[in-house]
């Protein structure tokens, strides 16, 4: 991954790149699923990349972020080396957690990463004892926390939003809207207007086109800015769209096509392609050659990951510290 | 060595702020950290010294517990308090699906140096939702350090253990014994995990009891003894690590063992522990193993319906009596 903290120029190209791996990324995933080679479940990010990748260039070093259990786009935004990510999700030793934890259990802590998580809503409590230990710690970090609309309706998570804002922590809250929880739509099962809860703990509220990585980064860069000065939590809806469905296999029969198609024509990717050869930053060759170094890279890790051995035991090592 | 007389909750208090005078990383997270009444004047003494490493949650058990475990994976060290031992159940979820899995499933990357303190167990009137004693029910979620003090100066060095521990630790004691006094080592004073203490010797029938049951035990050894009946008393002090080792030792010497417990009988902390010397020690028994613990009803709220779940000396005694007649 490119360091954080660039010129707007390379930031911009940067933030491309993190896409790009993560869709590559995401898409070998999908493949390997397919083939029968993923234990268990897996979730996606297709389609919501502008998120993790917008949200995760607007932090540096010491700023941590907690995740979702759609959270391999969040994890290679922070810089998780792609072939320990991978074999992690195919429940290899050599992945971040030597095949304890999977998909939904990533921990890369040298890269910021609390971990992605399994439980709905689960990173925002996490997300909110990082930022409680950053402020502690005095050395002006932040921490990010990553949760979906059905999050929104967890008690848990409006416990945290009341604590952030009483406490005035440097946590970000970041809710990718996508829509759905699960296979639900989001608007049967939620009373009122989700942004709205917001103003009830005096969070202050971004609604974000989640589809486009600059107003992302543009609107966590300035939520990032007023937390490390002491101005307490942020709390920012991302609106976009998850096209691989809950999880890898979901064929998404409950969604509405013609809307789908819509949104899929918003793709944050050939967006952001777009910029940057309009802005002249980039030419279509050098995109397309940097594509392809992605999707090596991809194929590699896979490749090594397949080829990793599977966990032997002792079963009962790593349980306490 | 030396020793200084001091209530159960003192020593508690000084093992905390010992451990937060030397470990900056150390903050407390909840107002009424060892109870209420007398107890609560050890809370004035660590707000006084460390006000701004105090933080007075709302009542939000579950996020409090999650907050807890988020701040030790990004350095902190926090000492939670969960207060009464029922309402760790609102932070369940918390505690087993994320605190207690963290070092395993990031491949021992990854920890949760934070301890929560809770009060659990039968006390005048608590009535079914302030009674309970769950510590059985975090035995059955592997990754969690279980302390089960029974004395002020165990309770001091079991805290300070339980501060510098790396992992997610559960200190149960029992309100009863906040008010007790004993005698208890001068600085700083840390016990191992997993060693238990012979809180007596004899060579009859071993009596096993954690928390507020290993003074109701030593109650009844005390009758047994009158009766010519000498009884072990064996506090295994942590659940998790547990001293199999002293738990063995002890029954290869008497033969007998009854177990008691504050836990509800079904799968309780004396079912684990009965089962594995039914497991490893059976030739070294001459009689079947007795259980002495809560009858499988809530807690009621009435003081002679009170009385009649809780394990008592007397109940010991008629269960020790029993075995004695069998071999």
């Amino acid at each position: 991954m490119q360091a954080r903290r660039l010129p707007a120029e390379q930031a911009m190209l940067a933030r491309y790149r993190a896409m790009v791996l993560i869709r590559r990324f995401e898409e070998r995933v999908q493949s390997l699923f397919r083939a029968g080679r993923v234990p268990g479940l897996t979730h996606l990010c297709i389609g919501q990349e502008a998120v993790a990748a917008g949200v995760c260039s607007a932090l540096r070093p010491g700023d941590r972020i907690a995740s979702t259990h759609r959270g391999h786009g969040h994890s290679l935004a922070m810089g998780a080396d792609p072939d320990r990510l991978m074999a992690e999700i195919l429940g290899r030793e050599t992945g971040y957690g030597g095949g304890r934890g999977g998909s939904m259990h990533v921990f890369d802590a040298a890269n910021g990463n609390l971990g992605t998580n399994g439980i709905v809503g689960g990173a925002v409590p996490l997300g909110l004892g990082a930022a409680l230990a950053a402020r502690n710690a005095g050395k002006g970090a932040v921490a990010v926390a990553f949760f979906g609309d059905g999050a929104m309706n967890q008690g848990v998570v409006l416990e945290c939003f009341n604590m952030a804002a009483l406490w005035r922590l440097p946590l970000i809250l970041v809710c990718e809207h996508n829509g759905y929880g699960e296979f639900t739509a989001s608007d049967d099962v939620t009373a009122g207007e989700l942004s709205a809860r917001g103003a009830a703990f005096d969070l202050p509220v971004q609604d974000i086109d989640g589809m486009d990585v600059e107003a992302v980064h543009q609107a966590t860069a300035a939520a990032v800015d007023s937390a490390r000065q002491g101005g307490g939590p942020g709390l920012l809806f991302c609106r976009a769209w998850r096209f691989s469905g809950h999880h890898a296999g979901d064929g998404q029969d409950y969604k509405d096509d013609a809307e789908s198609r819509a949104w899929r024509a918003r793709d944050p990717i050939p967006r952001q392609r777009a910029r940057l050869i309009d802005e002249g930053l980039e030419t279509d060759e050098s995109l397309t050659a940097l594509e392809a170094e992605i999707s090596d890279r991809v194929q590699a890790a896979a490749r090594r990951a397949l080829g990793a051995p599977e966990p032997s035991g002792p079963l009962h090592e790593k349980l306490f510290a | 060595m030396t020793e200084t007389r001091m209530t159960h909750a003192q020593a508690l208090a000084e093992a905390l702020i010992g451990e937060m005078r030397a470990d900056p990383a150390i903050s407390v997270i909840g107002s009424y950290v060892f109870g209420l009444g007398p107890s609560s004047a050890q809370m004035g003494r660590i707000r006084q010294e460390f006000g701004a490493r105090v933080f007075d949650p709302p009542s939000a058990e579950a996020a409090i517990v999650m907050l807890a475990t988020g701040a030790a994976l990004a350095g902190g060290r926090p000492f939670v308090s969960i207060g009464t031992a029922a309402f760790s159940l609102v932070a369940w979820s918390a505690l087993v699906n994320e605190a207690a899995n963290v070092h395993y499933q990031s491949g021992g990357r990854s920890s949760v140096p934070a301890v929560f303190h809770m009060l659990h167990g039968v006390r005048a009137g608590a009535a079914p939702q302030h009674a309970t004693s769950p510590q059985a029910q975090f035995w059955n979620n592997p990754g969690l350090e279980i302390v089960l003090p029974a004395s002020p100066a165990d309770a001091k060095g079991l805290m300070t253990t339980a501060l510098r521990s790396d992992n997610p630790t559960i200190f149960i004691d029992h309100p009863r014994y906040l008010e007790t006094e004993g005698a208890v080592p001068d600085g700083a004073h840390a016990l191992p995990f997993g060693q238990g203490r012979l809180c007596r010797e004899g060579r009859d029938v071993t009596i096993v009891a954690t928390s507020w049951m290993v003074k109701v035990a030593l109650d009844a050894a005390q009758m047994l003894a009158a009766e010519g009946i000498e009884a072990e008393v064996f506090d295994p002090r942590t659940l998790v690590p547990f001293d199999d080792e002293g738990l063995f030792a002890s029954v290869e010497r008497t033969g007998r063992l009854v177990v008691v417990d504050e836990c509800v009988i079904n799968t309780s902390v004396a079912s684990e522990i009965a089962a594995r010397v039914a497991e490893h020690r059976f030739d070294a028994l001459r009689a079947p193993i007795a259980r002495v613990a809560r009858p499988a009803v809530p807690a009621p709220f009435s003081a002679p319906l009170e009385e009649m779940v809780l394990p008592s000396a007397d109940r010991i005694v008629g269960a020790v009596q029993g075995l004695m007649r069998r071999g």
